[in-house]
């Protein structure tokens, strides 16, 4: 056991399985004073619009929002990486007092003429919603002058959660959508949504969908271009990754254009299967899409599982702790775990919602403790409690695993390794093999304090 | 001497800052403070960002709480979300103080921090809280290196007592700048040599840089205590590190002018010379020789200058980061034959260029061009065409040295892209020698890699 206590507040956001009633409160304000692992609205949009490589991304407000998120993410393009440059309009005292909309106004217009982007997101943070700047109106001026889509994104980093900064994203990418052409889109058509191309895993999926008959209009947003948003409308169908960024967005277009879409996760074998067999389904009357659809599926899997195999009979009985933004990740990491042989024994996100703790509950042994919005504190209790093998999460999650002896697995968007797909599974199963095989934790067996042990 | 001012006849974006926020530099002061939690005041974001990005460098568990901003607090006032706050981190975290750094939230809808602290001395059974110092750092005033600055003078302002009339002999006050643990480490260990008593503020060189653990560390160990800090008064001279501090805005400027400390201000100690400026100081303040261990260090240094001094005359070299560092780099890279092309810092205090014109060694008679305020963007168009053969900076630099096809020598903070950026060393003989050896090497390497024939010897 450990020495740490848990407040009082956050009591009723972690669960016991098994111990305990299923009482779980979330989807609220992280509690002051606590270290919160979330971060703010402006994240939330940020990291989804991210990879949208031939827009400009302006940050209206003071320097830090923008430092913190240059080049942030492993998104990759194909062609043009206007997404990977840092640009901020940098407000200064002058302008906290006297208001920014001029400053934003020559900044925008410069950084169009110079860069050449197809549009241009404006985020507006904390401060903007304190001074008053008229974004929505410089957005609309410059849009005018240059005659690209200038969009405003309401991001102030208090005004709600991480969540809302997805709402105020997916609210950004609908004003695109809509407002190009469709010829020449098929009937066997998709968009990708929730996958953001992470060390290639957009393209690596594109490719299963191409084999399979299928056609891709748009990622949003991997890799993805102003021009092919605008025409996603054309799709038969969107399919959704990580729920908790754009399920609204896919509501959204279904409420306008009548897109009908599902849900569907690419982490691990078997959601992958699942995933591609669920598009292939929804386009019945090619009953080709299905035969290849199954034929690749077999050979993909084919492919890696021996060496799957191979993992798991070592990795058999470890134990893994996950900690991740959307919940709906943690359902296929829990599986991608079994399928290695592995037990989770604690499972949290910070923005899951009851229905996601529900599902988690059911799929997770007695025992598992189930935490949303947790801090450090909490993370290091559990994994030392319920004896880790293994932590999943992102950069802030990692010292904390390390620092108490436990494998890690980076799973967020820094991260530069495909996890996704057939080929993802591999990786991932090789990235865990390796870092709970390592010689290295058998060397921190020794006490702190440098005493023999033996 | 050239220095690009920036005016522009339209306000322009910042491309790829080449700074941080002043609320970053806060906390990576109060870590180095013992058993010290830091709180931001502001958005959730902030903290999160912060943290992350500390991280990423330091490669240990960071905590920073926040006080977590929403709509109605951000309408309303911030008083009621810092008091429970406090009230949480203090009941979770058990610190033996509280470091507050407000965001630039918080600074513009105007919370008056000191007067909302002045009502929570005493938690709700009465007993007394432990201190809680407040920093001013509204991102849209100054960079971090101000915040850092600003963090350590808050601490001493509130913290520093002369609890009687007597003055510590010998005792002296160090106020390191913004350098890797590794530097506080042989930093101690050379005032240990010199058989000198000192208090050094921040001292984050094990909380950043610690080892494994086999129970958590709710706050990692190391750090100068409460007590220290509060001594500090006492002290018989103060030596503050950073060559563009404004007098008077400092710790030590702060002691000197309240308990009439003599303070000693050294530029950043990188290269021979500025280092034996620090070496001499302290050899006249303890009135010890300077130690043999030290001396052979510095012999060693000389000999390897010498050593390498053909593969490096007249290089070109680009510096960035904050400004101390710059000048310290510059300083540095002079001595050894380099010449500087570029001296670029996000930093804002307008006093770059006078401080490199001031350390411009004897014989030295290239230009000095120097962009102050500058981003990456202003940074890579300054770059591209000048034939620099390396950047020395932080790891910011990379993109614009794959794109120019040089190396990049890592100094300073961050390091994103690598292990062991706290291990750097940057300072006295030792990181003198660490930086001469990688600097070379890296200049050797391109050298051996551009021969058609792989030559096996230098």
């Amino acid at each position: 056991m450990s020495n740490i206590s848990i407040l009082k507040e956050r009591e009723k956001q972690i669960y016991h399985k098994g111990e305990e009633p299923f009482d779980m409160v979330c989807e609220t304000k992280s509690t002051a004073g606590a270290v919160s692992q979330r971060a703010c609205v402006f994240c939330g949009s940020r990291v989804v619009l991210y990879p949208v490589a031939d827009a400009l991304h302006l940050v209206h407000g003071p320097i830090g929002c923008a430092a913190y998120t240059w080049d942030i993410r492993g998104a990759l393009s194909s062609g043009p990486e206007l997404h990977r440059k840092s640009f901020s309009t940098d407000l200064r005292e002058r302008q906290i007092i006297f208001g920014g909309e001029k400053q934003l106004y020559h900044a925008l217009a410069a950084l169009i003429d110079k860069h050449e982007p197809k549009a241009a997101f404006v985020y507006a943070t904390c401060i903007v919603g304190i001074i008053g700047d008229d974004v929505d109106a410089v957005c609309r001026k410059v849009s005018s002058e240059k005659g690209i889509p200038v969009i405003p994104v309401h991001s102030e980093g208090f005004k709600g959660t991480k969540k809302d900064g997805y709402k105020a994203a997916c609210d950004a990418l609908f004003t695109l959508i809509g407002t190009g052409s469709i010829e020449g889109i098929g009937p066997n058509s998709i968009n990708i949504l929730g996958e953001f191309n992470i060390g290639g895993e957009a393209w690596m999926i594109e490719e299963y969908y191409k084999k399979m008959g299928v056609e891709v209009v748009s990622i949003m947003t991997g890799d993805s271009r102003v021009e092919k948003i605008k025409r996603s409308h054309g799709a038969r169908l969107n399919v959704v990754q990580c729920s908790g960024s754009m399920l609204q967005l896919a509501q959204m277009m279904e409420k306008k254009f009548g897109i009908p879409y599902i849900r569907v996760s690419y982490f691990g074998m078997e959601d992958t299967a699942r995933a591609l067999y669920d598009v292939a389904s929804h386009f019945h009357d090619n009953t080709d899409i299905m035969d290849r659809t199954k034929a690749l599926v077999k050979e993909e899997v084919d492919k890696i599982y021996p060496d799957i195999q191979v993992f798991k009979s070592y990795l058999k009985g470890k134990r893994a702790a996950i900690y991740v933004g959307g919940a709906f990740k943690a359902f296929s990491l829990i599986k991608a775990l079994k399928a290695l042989g592995m037990t989770t024994i604690l499972a949290g996100s910070q923005t899951g919602n009851s229905e996601d703790y529900e599902i988690l509950r059911d799929m997770c042994d007695d025992g598992t403790v189930i935490l949303d919005d947790a801090n450090p504190l909490e993370l290091s209790k559990y994994i030392v409690e319920k004896k880790a093998d293994l932590f999943i999460g992102g950069v802030k999650e990692r010292p904390v695993a390390y620092k108490m002896g436990v494998g890690f697995c980076d799973h967020n968007h820094e991260r530069k390794t495909p996890l996704a797909g057939f080929q993802g599974m591999y990786n991932f199963a090789k990235e865990v093999y390796g870092t709970v095989k390592s010689p290295v934790w058998s060397l921190l067996k020794r006490p702190e304090d440098g005493t023999k042990t033996v | 001497m050239k220095n690009t001012a920036l005016k522009k006849e339209h306000y322009e974006a910042t491309t790829n800052a080449c700074k941080l926020c002043t609320p970053l530099g806060a906390s990576l002061a109060f870590k180095g403070v013992r058993g010290a939690i830091s709180l931001m005041h502001g958005s959730q974001g902030c903290s999160t960002y912060i943290r992350r990005y500390l991280i990423s460098h330091f490669k240990e568990p960071i905590d920073i709480a926040s006080s977590n901003f929403s709509e109605d607090t951000a309408i309303f006032g911030g008083g009621a979300n810092l008091k429970k706050s406090v009230a949480n981190v203090i009941r979770q975290y058990k610190p033996e103080l509280v470091g507050i750094s407000t965001t630039c939230l918080s600074e513009t809808i105007g919370d008056d921090v000191p007067m909302i602290l002045n009502g929570i001395r005493h938690d709700a059974d009465g007993a007394p809280l432990p201190p809680i110092v407040h920093v001013s750092t509204p991102s849209y005033s100054g960079t971090h290196a101000d915040g850092y600055v600003g963090a350590v003078r808050a601490l001493v302002d509130a913290l520093s007592i002369r609890k009687n009339h007597e003055i510590e002999p010998s005792m002296v006050n160090i106020f390191p700048g913004m350098y890797s643990p590794a530097d506080l480490r042989y930093l101690k260990e050379i005032l240990e040599d010199f058989a000198i008593p000192y208090r050094m503020l921040p001292d984050y060189s094990e909380t950043l840089d610690g080892g494994p653990w086999t129970t958590y560390h709710k706050i990692p160990h190391g750090g100068t205590s409460v007590s220290e800090i509060a001594d500090m008064a006492s002290a018989q001279a103060s030596i503050e590190f950073g060559y563009v501090t404004r007098k008077g805005t400092t710790a030590a400027g702060l002691l000197s002018s309240r308990f009439n400390i003599p303070a000693y201000n050294l530029g950043m100690p990188a290269g021979v010379r500025a280092t034996d400026r620090l070496f001499d100081l302290l050899s006249e303040l303890s009135g010890n020789l300077i130690p043999d261990r030290h001396a052979r260090e510095r012999e060693r240094l000389l000999d390897s200058y010498v050593d390498g001094h053909k593969y490096l005359f007249g290089a070109k070299a680009v510096i960035y980061g904050e400004e101390d560092l710059v000048a310290g780099m510059f300083a540095f890279l002079t001595e050894i034959g380099i010449t500087p092309i570029l001296c670029a810092s996000g930093g804002t205090s307008g006093k770059l260029a006078e401080t490199l014109e001031s350390l411009r060694p004897e014989g030295y008679d290239e230009p000095i061009t120097v962009l102050q305020a500058a981003d990456f963007g202003q940074i890579e168009d300054a770059a591209l065409g000048t034939g620099a053969d390396m950047f020395v900076g932080n790891s910011k630099g990379y993109s614009i040295t794959r794109k120019m096809g040089i190396p990049l020598v890592r100094v300073g903070f961050p390091i994103h892209d690598r292990v062991g950026g706290p291990r750097i060393h940057h300072i006295g003989y030792r990181g003198c020698q660490e930086l001469f050896d990688r600097v070379t090497n890296a200049l050797l390497d391109v050298k051996q890699e551009a021969t058609g024939v792989g030559y096996s010897y230098m």
